[in-house]
């Protein structure tokens, strides 16, 4: 049985609550509070993300005098305009897209295949490496000593610092095992060494063929892991030009770095001043759409396959 | 041969660096490397210990954590909950969607939309206050709203995601229990204090014990990036305080000396509140 086709059992309470004349007061009173407890989560929950789309496109002094509320006020692109013209911003844009296609192809290449070996009951040492990674989960060496190996091995300001010392998701490993365990099964195997296929043959033709759904969960959750990580190339990458987005909009939202040269003292020199100040400000909304666009763009589809690796990992054999 | 790969960079960046933790005890120089620098014994933990930042520190990790986890703790599972029992399946879907999305914005971009929105110039939430004749509140300047505004963010940002696993376990009540109370007259609370409860509270207890576990090391990521100079006595915490010494002043030794502290406790804590578990509700990692 594939536990990736357990929808059908999803909906369960809600069958059962009768027609609305059954329902007894008590009932009808919790729904009521159930509903608008719901609706207060969904509003606190999407309004600021709305309100930052609204921001992005709207007039920067209004945005900045607090005057934009609920629809966009004198549309204008100008914010967006202006991270495109941040030689910066587009610099880290492509850095970070770099890096996270480089760190999901060696985290995959890494992860598959140990987590297919641990997934065969004939594997010999099986229990030992399995202990050999759970143990990982629980100890660690701390940050410097790592920091000092990752150093020694020659690491500092490449791209290798950010994709080997994490390639090996121990949490994403095991939930691939599980499903290597439930979904291939050793008759295929047995059928296909009768045919004189050996164990790399098989992994490649045949058992990566048919696991696209665990592929596509893992790639979405190392790829959106790696886009979204700040840390790792804080500590690693020293020079401006290899860091990645996140560090680039970390000085801009955060340190504030960004500062707009003064125009002079007259009266209109002050006036564009202030407007410049406030498409600074707007420019910081356009950034935030612009950068979340990648997983933005590929949230309806991560959604359905991040709740399925949930389920799974929650099921660990 | 397939583990091989895993096994290589497993060994050399988790359990080279767990050898390497001797350099807490070492008076460690780049000179002379790794191994080649000289016993000091525990003189970096007495120094921590001695120092005035050490109390502060350390108490305001634990605050932290401690609250983070009362708060992002329950309000998944009630969450979970209400959304199972909603009738309109329709609204639930769009109510998920939107809960999860926020877990994918990226720690950078979730503390620059704080920083915007509590800006004290252009902030909406000043913008609102003024309404009402508040004056405008530097929040981010302000120590004693720091950890409310850490914390009830995290909750923002990761209610919804965290609801998943329960979510998950609660589509896999079979659906006979509530026929069968349902029948026997139960109200709604009812069937989800004896059917619902019950069947996410393994769930539940595994997740609260994992999170014993690391409650030292509660997130560098998001600490660091809300961090500024007037906040600083209540968001300096082990992991960024760390991060300072060793890496900022490279002072390696002293900082590797703090990291061990923290690995030292959460393992401690880790098995402790697990066979504490086991010994109450029979629900315990191993």
């Amino acid at each position: 049985m594939s536990l990736f086709k357990r929808k059908a059992s999803e909906n369960t309470f809600s069958d059962f609550t009768g027609s609305a004349k059954s329902r007894s007061f008590e009932d009808r009173v919790y729904d009521a509070i159930v509903f608008v407890v719901l609706t207060l989560v969904f509003l606190i929950v999407a309004y600021p993300l709305y309100f930052i789309i609204i921001s992005s496109i709207s007039d920067p002094v209004l945005v900045a005098s607090g005057q934009v509320t609920f629809w966009p006020r004198g549309i204008t692109f100008e914010g967006y305009q202006e991270v495109f013209k941040k030689g910066e911003v587009m610099r880290g844009f492509f850095n970070s897209v770099y890096y996270t296609l480089l760190g999901v192809g060696v985290s995959l290449v890494v992860t598959l295949p140990t987590a297919y070996a641990l997934s065969r009951d004939d594997f010999f040492g099986r229990k030992v490496i399995s202990i050999f990674y759970v143990l990982t989960m629980f100890v660690s060496g701390g940050l410097i000593p790592t920091y000092l190996v990752v150093r020694s091995a020659g690491f500092i300001d490449t791209v290798w610092a950010l994709v080997i010392p994490g390639a090996m998701g121990v949490y994403n490993m095991m939930v691939a095992r599980t499903f290597f365990k439930t979904n291939i099964s050793p008759e295929l195997l047995d059928a296909a060494k009768i045919d004189g296929c050996n164990d790399t043959w098989f992994f490649l033709r045949i058992v990566l063929p048919l696991s696209g759904a665990i592929i596509a969960i893992l790639v979405l959750w190392i790829g959106v892991g790696h886009w979204n990580s700040y840390f790792n190339a804080l500590l690693y990458l020293n020079q401006r030009e290899r860091q990645p987005l996140q560090l680039e909009l970390r000085y801009i939202l955060i340190l504030n770095t960004d500062y707009v040269a003064s125009q002079g003292m007259s009266l209109e020199a002050i006036k564009e001043q202030r407007r410049l100040e406030a498409v600074k400000e707007m420019l910081k909304y356009s950034l935030i759409i612009i950068s979340s666009l990648p997983v933005l763009l590929l949230y309806p589809f991560i959604q359905k396959h991040f709740v399925k690796g949930v389920t799974v990992g929650s099921l660990k054999g | 041969m397939f583990c091989l790969p895993g096994i290589i960079i497993t060994f050399i960046f988790h359990y080279i660096p767990l050898y390497g933790v001797q350099i807490a005890f070492r008076k460690y120089s780049v000179k002379r490397g790794f191994w080649g620098s000289e016993w000091v014994g525990l003189q970096h933990f007495v120094r921590f210990f001695n120092s005035p930042n050490a109390v502060q520190i350390i108490t305001n990790t634990l605050i932290l954590s401690l609250y983070s986890l009362a708060a992002s703790f329950p309000i998944p599972i009630l969450l979970a909950l209400f959304l199972n029992s909603m009738r309109h399946r329709r609204y639930r879907k769009v109510i998920q969607t939107v809960t999860y999305a926020p877990n994918f914005i990226s720690i950078i971009v979730m503390c620059g939309m704080l920083i915007l929105f509590l800006s004290p110039r252009i902030g909406i939430i000043n913008k609102l206050l003024e309404l009402f004749g508040v004056e405008a509140i530097n929040f981010m300047g302000l120590p004693q709203a720091w950890r409310h505004i850490y914390v009830w963010s995290g909750v923002w940002q990761t209610m919804g995601w965290s609801s998943v696993v329960y979510f998950a376990a609660l589509s896999g009540v079979s659906p006979e229990y509530h026929e069968a109370a349902v029948v026997d007259g139960a109200t709604k609370l009812q069937r989800i204090r004896y059917i619902d409860f019950p069947s996410i509270l393994p769930v539940a207890v595994m997740l609260l014990i994992l999170s014993f576990g690391s409650l030292l090391s509660i997130g560098f990521e998001k600490a660091y990036a809300l961090q500024n100079d007037l906040n600083r006595t209540v968001s300096e915490i082990i992991s960024t305080y760390t991060y300072k010494v060793g890496i900022v002043d490279s002072n390696m030794s002293y900082s590797a000396a703090i990291g061990l502290f923290n690995s030292v406790v959460n393992a401690v804590l880790l098995v402790t509140v697990n066979w504490v578990s086991g010994k109450i509700s029979g629900n315990a990692l191993w």
